[in-house]
């Protein structure tokens, strides 16, 4: 999972006021190919061995033996089923109500436009144990909103597969946000304002403008969202419970086996973690490189 | 126009690098651990009277004992100046499989025998791990009871929300084995991942009913109402305590177990609703 590098457009033409002759360029990139300076080779090394070690760790102590018997349990396939289907719904969620909301920060001034920007990324630093919980003061059937939506439709979102989308969209929505804004700030207002000298409403102009210039950048978001859906524990579990079929998706069987029998937990964490590599990498090639 | 092109740039590197720190940072903020290992050596504030037990005990406690041990680490450090205790409670089944994967814990006290065995199976007790409480199930209502719930049985029923733990925590488990003793089949909307959060559910109104530790129940005051089932008796849970092999601190581990053991200690656990072992 890398951070998605905001695009590009027109390359090299960051400062060209700091670069020398354009002859001298080509020798420098590959000069800057060649050896990294050691200040910043060690730490990018260590950062890289923090990161892949645990996981080396968790494939060399993997139960491999008794993976073909975990994997044909109808409970794991229950659950990979589950998180796949509710972290690409929440993703979707995020997606549709998401980049609006990215644009609104990004291209309308408005007062308090900090404030609103500060309290989108709050579901970030919250715990999400926490996040679970204030949803369930929301939309639990006590909630401040959640009582009506029982009293007036008949809606309980807690225990049910839709407090699991609910949940995870709460949680993973601010990185598609935030993706999405840094693209549009860095895309150039020019390309929409000239469409909309040429007559286009400021609706066309976000739909057959902004948003191909800015797809590369709501496509990084979204795998952000995915992924941090698909791992998404604290929030599900307090919001939605604990149910085999219904709300129980990989994490939490995951850390309930961990309880029982941390081999069979190790093994199930690689199912999710070869999808979700699977999963990425797929979508790493189709998308974000064509950017 | 070029500079402020360039500043809209980098605000968005910025925001992309944000975004990576906080994907990283999100990752740990699910870990509950209460346990500071390397805090150790912040309580040199001129403490002059080096006594036989000092520095930081860690003790891991099954979640049902939050209440009675904070309370007892409360006395525990006015007992004994210079101490610090600090807990970690949790599902007992987490914590034993953090101590055998190597926390740094002193004393460990399990809700259930069976937890403890992981514990001892894995060479990690010192001694035999001893009971010093048991704790019965009971079922907690809404406040008030609206739905007048008197009986396992009346769970059972499709118009109730109940929770239950899970299987693979006590609390879960001994639910399973009173439910098996009264030849009844609960079909609860979620199995809870320890019994704080089956409590919950009812303390926030979300479920019914929740099968849960008698403790649990008085701990929770008036916002949950207690029911007693007959068949709780056929699930006592025993709870045993131990002092761990790799012990940093074995000595401040031991007196507080004695602590918990003494009668003093045994009076705060059946205020908590325990019973004596």
């Amino acid at each position: 999972m890398t951070p998605p590098t905001p695009p590009r457009k027109g390359g090299a033409a960051v400062g060209p006021a700091v670069g020398p002759a354009a002859g001298g360029r080509p020798r420098r990139r590959r000069a800057a190919r060649g050896g990294a300076p050691l200040p910043l080779l060690v730490p990018a090394l260590i950062g890289l061995a923090f990161l892949v070690l645990p996981l080396v760790a968790l494939l060399i102590r993997a139960p491999w033996a008794s993976m073909p018997e975990l994997l044909t349990s109808t409970e794991v396939w229950q659950a990979l089923r589950l998180s796949l289907i509710c972290a690409t719904a929440a993703t979707l969620v995020s997606m549709v109500i998401g980049v609006p909301l990215a644009w609104l920060l990004a291209r309308v001034e408005f007062p308090g436009r900090g404030l609103v920007r500060a309290l989108v990324t709050l579901p970030l630093v919250l715990p999400p144990v926490v996040g679970g919980v204030a949803l369930l003061m929301a939309l639990g059937r006590n909630g401040v909103v959640g009582q009506w939506l029982d009293t007036w439709f008949g809606i309980t979102l807690p225990f049910t597969t839709a407090g699991v989308i609910l949940a995870e969209a709460f949680v993973a929505m601010p990185f598609l946000v935030i993706s999405v804004e840094g693209t549009l700030r860095a895309a150039d207002p020019r390309y929409e304002e000239a469409a909309t000298t040429l007559g286009a409403s400021r609706f066309t102009a976000f739909r057959r403008v902004t948003l191909p210039l800015i797809a590369p950048g709501i496509a990084a978001g979204a795998v952000l969202a995915w992924a941090r859906a698909l791992g998404e524990f604290g929030a599900t579990i307090t919001f939605a419970g604990n149910f085999p079929g219904r709300t129980q998706t990989m994490p939490l069987a995951v850390y309930l086996a961990l309880q029982s029998d941390p081999e069979a937990a190790i093994a199930l964490s690689l199912v999710l973690l070869a999808v979700s590599v699977a999963v990425l990498a797929g979508l790493r090639d189709r998308w974000m490189t064509a950017s | 126009m070029t500079r402020s092109a360039r500043r809209t740039r980098r605000t968005s590197q910025l925001a992309g690098a944000g975004v990576a720190a906080l994907l990283a940072l999100s990752a740990c903020s699910s870990s509950d651990s209460g346990s500071d290992a390397g805090s150790g050596s912040d309580t040199g504030s001129g403490s002059g009277g080096s006594d036989k037990v000092s520095g930081t005990v860690n003790v891991f406690a099954a979640a049902s004992l939050t209440e009675s041990f904070t309370e007892l680490g409360k006395t525990f450090e006015k007992e004994h100046p210079g101490t610090k205790v600090v807990f970690n409670f949790g599902g007992s089944d987490s914590l034993a499989a953090g101590i055998t994967g190597g926390a740094p814990a002193d004393v460990f006290a399990s809700a259930s025998p069976k937890t403890m065995k992981v514990v001892t199976d894995a060479d990690a007790a010192a001694g035999t791990p001893a009971t010093f409480v048991r704790n019965r199930l009971e079922i907690a209502t809404l406040p008030g009871n609206p739905d007048g719930v008197s009986s396992l049985k009346d769970l059972t029923g499709d118009d109730l929300k109940v929770v239950l733990c899970d299987k693979t925590v006590p609390c879960g488990a001994a639910a399973q084995k009173a439910l098996t003793a009264a030849d009844l089949k609960l079909t609860p909307v979620s199995y809870e991942e320890d019994v704080k959060s089956a409590l919950n559910k009812v303390v926030l109104k979300e479920a019914d009913a929740a099968v849960v530790y008698k403790t649990d129940v008085q701990a929770a005051g008036d916002k949950v109402e207690g029911v007693e089932f007959p068949e709780s008796a056929k699930a006592v849970n025993d709870y045993p305590i131990t002092l761990l092999k790799d012990a940093p601190n074995s000595a401040a581990g031991k007196a507080f177990m004695e602590l918990v053991r003494s009668a003093e200690g045994q009076k705060v656990l059946t205020g908590a609703g325990f019973t004596a072992p």
